[in-house]
């Protein structure tokens, strides 16, 4: 091909294909804010859908299923002690008499309600507290900081069955004992996440834009440490409900008549020789819980960790 | 490196102390009084109470607890009351020790080597395996585990005695249903850890520098990938041993965790204080020990950290 040498290039040779400034602005997919991102990457995930799914499915059946049966949760019944699962009694009876599928939702109640409760509060508490010891540092956070080093060191649980022990047995009582060193996990997590934010350049950015504390607070550090928090919420369900069946378990917590899985592990496994179902009900029911919050709680970690976005 | 040291134990000690303090004035603040039993009679419940010290007042009562514990004396039971606590103790603690070193050993190794081969073999069958086992393991509380393996080994195949604690075979049971849970979750961090190390540059040098496959797995690896496990060890004999309390009570063993369950709900005071300050003090020194570990294996603990 024969090119001219030294042609000059003018103005006139050179032709506007179509700028447009409103094309330029243009955004060709759809914007997602954080949660619909999440959402997005959770939903393609598996074994979190299935979780949420188990979740849902227990939530509402703990709800309904005690109205919808013909059986009342304390009533005994002489003539089915210890009966099998059958067609009668969908999961069977269990040492005196009492139907144990609604048993068992009546116990949902308590332990899920407990285990909500209980690590709702505490990841409240934490995270006020981590939040402001991270933001504002100096004297306030040092001293906290030592209190929590101290408490840390102390087992939880021990601390726990104590307080158990002077406040008396019950729901509230049990969610009050969990609460008291419950915080302390959260509280560390969210301090060293909020002291890395707020060296980051966006919070110094809104500093010196003169942004007072409390909007930087709502608008910058919350949304960004949110995720986080969902997801250690639902990795501490899980601990919650496990801690109440230990309690339970070894006769701290919820008292008989009033069930909850813990107990009904418990009064199954005395049983455990004669009628085996009374303790694969409640011990089913508690693993697949607490499997089911797992992967949830898996899933939702990666769904919002920063650090993956993109590589899918 | 002794500053660090100094400064570790300095921590442990007030720890201690806080949480000595702390349950005293739990304990005392307990609804109920140990000595309301019918068949006592008014006389006999005073001279009991003095021979408790309960008459003295609540302050001289401390001073004169931490005394007595600076010369490792627990005091006597209320509810055996002619057992000390350091007897009891003594009784059952060799059992949960027993029981807890054995869940320990076979949880640390067995999670670590979990770990390691689910992260070497990435996204094949032996992962999928490794996964599974530590996510069931972390869904299946202790109690629920022990009375599985009772049922089908005890009791179902009768392979294994379902209960006491006479012999080897009498631990296998509570020292697996106890180790199952740290089990998976040493396999989960080790497998994550394993999985970071990977990426590292000091892998990729190694990989440069031409060395074995074998050297650079035990080598650089596992050494690197094994600190986070580490951490974990002190929260994981704290949890290891509470598990106690419930294996005990499942399989009839005769140590410290039954007489703990006991004594909280026979309102023995001195006993619960007694164990409970014990079974603080031996998780402070745990926690002590790895952290001076901690800073012994990993230098960058001991210059930077606070």
């Amino acid at each position: 091909m024969h090119v001219e040498k030294n042609k000059k290039l003018t103005k006139e040779m050179f032709v506007v294909m179509g700028k447009n400034a409103d094309d330029m602005e243009l955004i060709i997919r759809p914007t997602l804010s954080f949660w619909q991102d999440a959402w997005r990457r959770l939903k393609k995930n598996k074994a979190a859908i299935i979780g949420l799914i188990i979740i849902v499915c227990y939530g509402l059946l703990a709800i309904f299923a005690p109205f919808l049966s013909q059986y009342e949760y304390s009533t005994m019944d002489t003539s089915a002690i210890d009966a099998s699962p059958s067609l009668v009694h969908w999961l069977g009876c269990d040492s005196t008499g009492r139907d144990l599928w609604v048993r068992i939702w009546m116990g949902a109640r308590v332990s899920l309600t407990i285990g909500l409760l209980s690590a709702t509060i505490n990841m409240c508490v934490g995270a006020v507290i981590g939040g402001l010891c991270g933001f504002y540092g100096g004297k306030l956070d040092m001293v906290m900081m030592r209190i929590v080093d101290i408490l840390y060191g102390i087992p939880s649980l021990i601390i726990t069955i104590l307080v158990m022990v002077v406040i008396g047995k019950g729901v509230m009582t049990l969610i009050i004992a969990m609460c008291i060193v419950g915080w302390i996990g959260t509280c560390r997590f969210v301090r060293g996440e909020v002291y890395r934010l707020k060296g980051q350049d966006f919070i110094s950015a809104a500093k010196i834009l003169g942004v007072p504390d409390i909007v930087i607070i709502v608008q910058q550090i919350i949304p960004n440490v949110l995720g986080l928090l969902v997801t250690n919420l639902c990795m501490a369900i899980p601990g919650a409900i496990f801690q109440e069946a230990f309690l339970s378990y070894i006769g701290l917590g919820i008292s008989p008549p009033n069930c909850s899985w813990g107990v009904l592990a418990k009064e199954g496994i005395k049983m455990l020789r004669v009628a085996p179902h009374e303790v694969a009900a409640p011990a089913f029911f508690i693993c697949t819980t607490m499997l089911a919050l797992n992967l949830l709680g898996d899933g939702l970690r990666d769904a919002v960790d920063p650090k993956l976005r993109g590589t899918d | 490196m002794a500053k660090y040291i100094i400064k570790r134990v300095i921590a442990a000690i007030i720890t201690l102390f806080v949480l000595i303090t702390v349950v005293f004035f739990l304990v005392r603040l307990m609804p109920g009084e140990p000595f309301t039993s019918a068949k006592l009679t008014e006389e006999v419940a005073l001279n009991m109470e003095k021979y408790y010290g309960f008459d003295k007042p609540l302050y001289m009562q401390y001073f004169q607890y931490i005394e007595n514990l600076l010369h490792g004396n627990f005091g006597y039971s209320m509810f055996y009351t002619n057992k000390t606590v350091n007897y009891i103790i003594g009784q059952g603690f060799p059992f949960s020790a027993d029981v807890g070193i054995r869940a320990l050993m076979l949880a640390i190794s067995f999670g670590i080597v979990f770990g390691i081969l689910a992260a070497k073999n990435r996204g094949t069958k032996i992962d999928f395996f490794c996964v599974i086992v530590a996510i069931l393991g972390t869904s299946i509380p202790d109690f629920i585990m022990g009375a599985l393996l009772q049922y089908f080994f005890g009791i179902k195949w009768g392979l294994l005695p379902v209960a006491k604690y006479r012999g080897f075979e009498y631990t296998i049971l509570p020292a697996c249903a106890l180790a199952f849970y740290t089990l998976a979750s040493v396999s989960r961090i080790m497998r994550a850890s394993m999985l970071e190390v990977v990426q590292q540059d000091y892998i990729k040098t190694a990989k440069a520098k031409g060395l074995s496959n074998f050297r650079i797995t035990v080598k650089h690896q596992i050494r690197n990938a094994i600190m986070p496990v580490i951490t974990m060890l002190g929260p994981t004999v704290a949890s290891v041993l509470t598990g106690t309390f419930v294996i005990e009570s499942i399989f009839a063993i005769p140590g410290m965790g039954k007489y703990y369950v006991e004594s909280v709900t026979q309102n023995d005071y001195s006993m619960i204080l007694g164990m409970t300050v014990f079974y603080g003090m031996f998780l402070v020194v745990c926690n002590l020990i790895v952290d001076i570990l901690y800073g012994i294996v990993d230098p960058r603990v001991r210059i930077g950290g606070k």
